[in-house]
């Protein structure tokens, strides 16, 4: 097929085998390797232990599903409690969060006070701290404090990652609205408040959301603060008390440890379903700014 | 108008009031303990005992402990190996992408998933896919007649390694793939037209006009991506708490371990500030990539 026609940058010209092998197949290798994870976490949170423990049979199917895991799960384990817990801290860190990007990246973008070019560079860079190199001078302030072991532990710090990532992303947005705007409104003697509320935020929406749901998913996420935090089972968030309580000793329960996994991962795979292309916006347009 | 509205006309001073609740809180819980952490690093801090100022002598112990060293190795192999493959995979599956496919942004929203999933738990269906006993790829091998034993994923130090990195990987590709995607969209098809025009073949258009076209935005992700990898903490902690006999150890988890389960606090700070400086070169990278940016649209350079 290496002719001299110039079909190159015009695909509909491809034909069809060398189609399938330059393109469909690669990308049936891609999805089957990047979604197998999650297919085989559901087929063994449905399994009985009997058919987990087999090794007859086909084990990529299940023969007889089975509630037993949830049920242990529900019944057995504080997970609803790790589950309110998760939902309690990471929506309430995440309208703290967005209700103080919301003033910062105004204040940034559009105020333009003094240094506000310098605030700015600052806030990219704090973005780029990392969890790691924070958690124990954190630990111990939140142990001096008195909040260890506490929902607010995790609910004051959390932000120290949102506001960032919520403010860069929002300045963005802003910058994208007209000036004009602004200017017509303070002429008709708005103040900046008004202009604030009326004016910028609705156009922002889409900003806010992709800002919001972005937070809720990294808070939801969060693992090494709830770790060092929290030690009482009933304070725990659902990925340290599935990873701390359901493992007892050496026996792995395998069924439960999936299931657990399952359900904690529906919260955000559906939000994320729902919200596709505000999440797209939000990782691309945190990178791209 | 009355004194206190003139007052908050003063931009310098609205800003002040606007950028008070996200400032004092960063101020309070990033500035602050950054500082704290740095100085912790010069003490022997324990668990329920602030600690007194010893110098170096944290850095000198670490400098001589082979735990330490291995997992500063450990951290450079798995940044490097982590990230070259998720660039590699990254950009071959954006390119994928962004051809004519069916069902596009069906496939678009679901490669995203491991990205959007907690690592933690998706980090439990691979310690499951690992198992030593039960393990789905040493079934499948043994089946095929490949192997004639089951694979100790997570057992042997090598092994482990290669096993973790994989994990990495599988989480990271798509994060880059999307990012570089909405890069991709943003080219103008007219360039390709152009080349194309000009007798350019597939490999020179990627290599002339994709990838110039591309490399700010792949400056600013692999520099996300090699921040994120570098302080990677989940994955290890889940699938392996750093062994076996520590080969798995990362800064992060080495850090961890010696500071909240060990309680020796001054010395896990001395080896998350040993981070830092990495950290920096890599935010420099992205800070020149950035300003690349503004120079390729257009706008100044400075």
């Amino acid at each position: 097929m290496a002719s001299a026609e110039p079909r190159e940058g015009m695909s509909y010209l491809d034909t069809m085998p060398r189609r399938w092998l330059t393109v469909y197949i690669p990308l049936l290798v891609f999805l089957f390797v990047l979604l197998f994870p999650f297919y085989w976490m559901v087929v063994t949170s449905f399994k009985s232990n009997a058919e987990l423990l087999s090794t007859s049979g086909n084990p990529f199917w299940l023969v007889e599903p089975t509630l037993d895991h949830f049920r242990k799960l529900f019944l057995g384990t504080s997970y609803p409690k790790w589950m309110w817990n998760t939902v309690i801290v990471s929506v309430t860190a995440t309208f703290v969060s967005l209700a103080a990007s919301v003033f910062a990246a105004y204040a940034i973008e559009r105020l333009r006070f003094k240094g506000s070019r310098q605030i700015g560079l600052a806030i990219f860079l704090a973005y780029l701290i990392p969890p790691s190199i924070l958690f124990i001078p954190l630990a111990m302030m939140v142990f001096q404090v008195g909040l260890f072991d506490t929902r607010w532990a995790l609910i004051l710090t959390y932000p120290t990652f949102l506001i960032p990532f919520c403010t860069w992303l929002l300045m963005g947005y802003f910058r994208s609205i007209p000036f004009e705007l602004e200017e017509c409104a303070l002429i008709d003697g708005a103040t900046r408040w008004q202009i604030l509320t009326k004016i910028v935020l609705p156009l922002a929406v889409p900003g806010l959301i992709s800002a919001g749901i972005f937070a809720f998913t990294l808070s939801w996420n969060e693992f090494l603060y709830a770790l060092t935090f929290i030690s009482a089972s009933e304070n725990k968030t659902v990925p340290v008390g599935v990873i701390t309580e359901l493992v007892e000793g050496d026996v792995y329960h395998w069924g439960a440890l999936m299931a657990g996994a399952l359900v904690g991962s529906l919260p955000v795979a559906v939000m994320y379903s729902f919200f596709v292309e505000y999440y797209v916006a939000g990782m691309t347009g945190a990178v791209k700014e | 108008m009355s004194a206190a509205s003139r007052y908050f006309d003063n931009r310098n001073v609205l800003g002040l009031v606007f950028m008070l609740p996200a400032g004092a809180l960063l101020l309070f819980f990033l500035t602050y303990p950054l500082g704290l952490g740095v100085w912790l690093g010069f003490t022997d801090a324990k668990i329920g005992r602030i600690g007194e100022w010893i110098g170096i002598e944290n850095y000198e112990f670490l400098v001589t402990d082979s735990v330490f060293r291995l997992s500063v190795y450990n951290t450079f192999l798995y940044t490097l190996v982590a990230s070259v493959i998720k660039f590699a995979l990254g950009l071959w599956l954006a390119l994928l992408l962004n051809k004519n496919i069916p069902f596009k942004s069906f496939v678009r929203a679901v490669v995203l998933l491991p990205f959007i999933v907690p690592t933690v738990l998706s980090a439990i269906a691979f310690w499951w896919i690992y198992d030593s006993q039960f393990s789905i790829i040493s079934w499948v091998l043994v089946k095929m007649g490949v192997m004639d034993h089951y694979i100790n994923f997570l057992g042997e130090p090598n092994l482990a390694r290669m096993s973790t990195i994989i994990a990495n990987i599988w989480r990271g590709v798509p994060f880059v793939a999307i990012c570089l995607l909405a890069g991709l969209q943003t080219i103008p098809p007219s360039m390709y037209e152009a080349a194309s025009i000009d007798g350019a073949t597939p490999l020179q258009q990627f290599r002339h006009v994709t990838l110039p076209m591309l490399s700010p935005i792949i400056a600013v992700v692999m520099t996300f991506s090699v921040l994120f990898t570098f302080t990677d903490f989940q994955l290890i902690w889940v699938l392996t708490r750093g062994g076996p006999i520590n080969a798995t150890h990362l800064m992060a988890t080495l850090s961890f371990q010696r500071a909240i389960p060990g309680g020796a606090l001054g010395e896990g700070a001395a080896i998350a500030t040993a981070m830092i400086p990495f950290l920096l070169v890599a935010i420099l990278f992205s800070y020149f990539g950035l300003q690349r940016r503004r120079w390729q649209q257009g706008g100044t350079d400075k």
